[in-house]
């Protein structure tokens, strides 16, 4: 099918124009701002940050009586590692995430919309700022746009090294100046969220997606993909695969056709052993789960995952799975902000222990000690972070032990140091 | 010797505050381009941004040091920032990262001593598809091997940071 989001040669206004842009723009505001978050709820387009809560039902939370002004938020602070899309969209078509956010911003009533963009992002913030300026020229952006009176201003605003700054909260807490670190939740953003105001946050590819569903109609994009997973994904390949890269998917493709023909399979000699199928955080599944599992919300979750960014991430057999967690671990400890204690200690310890594995110190019984660290953490901070690091600990371990184990007995796999360790050679290890 | 920000920043300055309801959402923006502009955030750095925006120190100075991009000393002329996260794990970083070091005569977070190079590992840039990846200031250098590796270090101890 043809792509929804990434297109070629939309870079620039007057293509993305001439090919029929900005007209979705012009049909929602002739509409009630009800009418296009009803068509957006009929979609059943889900956030495409990771949360994949319906867009719609997010929008229809702005009290509709609240006084003062409202926010609409971008999340471009792509950091789950692993993942590349939302780069990739502003630079092949930002103007469909501008269109999305001028439309969204009328649905809620809001006034301005922040993109909030990592801060490594320079150049995509150069590009994104021009786009925005050309839009304006054209009044698309701006004070009474196409004469309806609405007026919507879009900021870029770069962020600075910071992963947690991804999460909801977190992001608002940065965007007003301070530390990142999450809030309480109640109240909720779309009550009390940037400045105080009632806020919607939606990520890149969420946002790219409203104008062609105004287009189209929402019964038109939800009967793309599979039951409640409604529409086409990006899913950003990397690890060694022949052709990594984004690629636009409809919901429900199965796992192993993305990898196998979009990607064209994994290198010469090398041989599937893992995937993470969302994102650093998500649950690894093993060659035989991804083998048997489509890309969509539902069959993710039923197979232990989840389907999350997107961000496809292929392992073969040659790399060591207890180095990869503690790459993970090291940079989850990184990246805790430090604010909830099961978080900031159970990540350190997580990175120590697996320290410890790798360089053959470890006791076999410290494979517990990794389980009920990891466990202690779940479900028990103000923010998923921890959640995200005790995820991949659980199912690394849980379905790669006898590397672990082999760890603890002290027998060195030699894979640790990714490929240039791979030339030099080392003894092999199986996983079982 | 007390710090002041130069009229033309004060004029950007304002501009960028303007964007804002209220002006301290600036601060990292405006911290960002205080690195811009010396190539770290000094405390009087920090001091004269918490006077322009009538913040107190310790604000400005939490917040700058929350944010790994914000150095706080002088870096070399160009800051090589090898990703080590995941995608960019397999597929050799370590290995560059150790090249690197042996190049240059340095160990992560030092500078050489003709100030050109500072060494860094990073996490993820979010460019894992042309893993593995560097960054040299602000620019993104993708799909490295040691060769293009080797190339791209002989252009920048000429002064040319190669664009795309």
């Amino acid at each position: 099918m043809e792509n929804i989001l990434l297109k070629d040669n939309v870079a620039d206004l007057e293509a993305y124009f001439a090919s029929g842009g900005y007209r979705p723009l012009k049909k929602a505001l002739s509409l009630k701002p009800a009418e296009i978050i009803d068509e957006v709820k009929k979609s059943n387009l889900r956030g495409r940050g990771g949360a994949g809560f319906p867009a719609g039902l997010k929008w229809s939370f702005i009290p509709k009586d609240a006084p003062g002004p409202r926010y609409l938020v971008c999340n471009a602070d792509e950091g789950e590692p692993g993942t590349y899309k939302d780069r990739e969209l502003i630079i092949k078509n930002p103007h469909a995430l501008l269109e999305g956010m001028a439309i969204a911003g009328f649905a809620i009533g809001a006034g301005h919309g922040y993109i909030y963009i990592r801060g490594e992002f320079a150049a995509e913030t150069e590009l994104l700022d021009k786009a925005i300026a050309a839009a304006r020229a054209k009044g698309f952006i701006g004070k009474n746009i196409l004469g309806s009176g609405f007026d919507f201003e879009i900021f870029t605003h770069r962020g600075a090294g910071a992963y947690i700054c991804g999460e909801e909260t977190a992001l608002l807490e940065s965007l007003e100046g301070h530390k990142g670190q999450p809030r309480l939740k109640p109240p909720f953003p779309a009550v009390k969220g940037l400045f105080g105001c009632p806020t919607v946050m939606n990520n890149v590819e969420t946002l790219a997606a409203i104008p062609a569903i105004i287009d189209k109609g929402g019964e038109w994009y939800a009967s793309i993909g599979i039951g409640k997973s409604a529409g086409t994904k990006l899913f950003c390949v990397s690890g060694p695969v022949n052709k990594p890269g984004v690629y636009e998917l409809p919901l429900g493709t199965p796992l192993m056709e993305l990898i196998e023909k979009n990607c064209g399979g994994l290198k010469p000699g090398k041989k599937l052993k893992a995937v993470i199928p969302g994102g650093s955080s998500t649950p690894v599944l093993t060659a035989s789960e991804a083998g048997a599992v489509n890309l969509d919300y539902e069959s993710l979750a039923a197979a232990g995952s989840m389907l999350g960014s997107g961000a496809v991430i292929v392992i073969d057999d040659s790399q060591c799975m207890v180095k990869l967690l503690q790459v993970l671990a090291r940079f989850y400890h990184h990246e805790s902000c430090g604010q909830c204690t099961p978080c900031r200690e159970g990540c350190g310890w997580i990175e120590k222990i697996l320290n410890r594995f790798e360089a053959g110190a470890a006791d076999e019984k410290e494979i517990d000690t990794l389980y009920s660290v990891a466990d202690g953490m779940m479900g028990r901070t103000i923010c998923p972070l921890a959640d995200a690091m005790a995820m991949p600990v659980i199912s690394f371990v849980k379905k790669f032990r006898a590397e672990f184990e082999a760890h603890a007995r002290g027998e060195t796999c030699g894979k640790g140091r990714g490929l240039e360790d791979q030339r030099t050679g080392g003894s092999a290890l199986r996983s079982v | 010797m007390a710090f002041i920000l130069s009229e033309e920043f004060k004029a950007r300055a304002a501009k960028i505050c303007a964007r804002y309801p209220r002006a301290d959402a600036a601060l990292i923006p405006l911290l960002l381009e205080l690195q811009k502009e010396a190539g770290y955030v000094a405390e009087e750095g920090m001091d004269a941004l918490a006077q322009l925006l009538e913040l107190p120190y310790s604000r400005v100075k939490a917040v700058t040091t929350f944010y790994t991009m914000f150095k706080r000393e002088p870096a070399g002329k160009y800051h090589l920032q090898v990703c080590r996260n995941i995608s960019c794990h397999m597929a050799g970083a370590a290995g560059l990262l150790d090249g690197l070091k042996k190049k240059l005569a340095i160990e992560e977070g030092e500078t050489t001593k003709d100030g050109i190079f500072t060494l860094s590992s990073v996490e993820c840039l979010g460019a894992c598809g042309s893993a593995p990846v560097m960054q040299v200031n602000e620019h993104y250098f993708e799909n490295l091997n040691e060769e293009k590796l080797d190339a791209l270090l002989e252009e920048l101890k000429h002064g040319r940071l190669p664009r795309h």
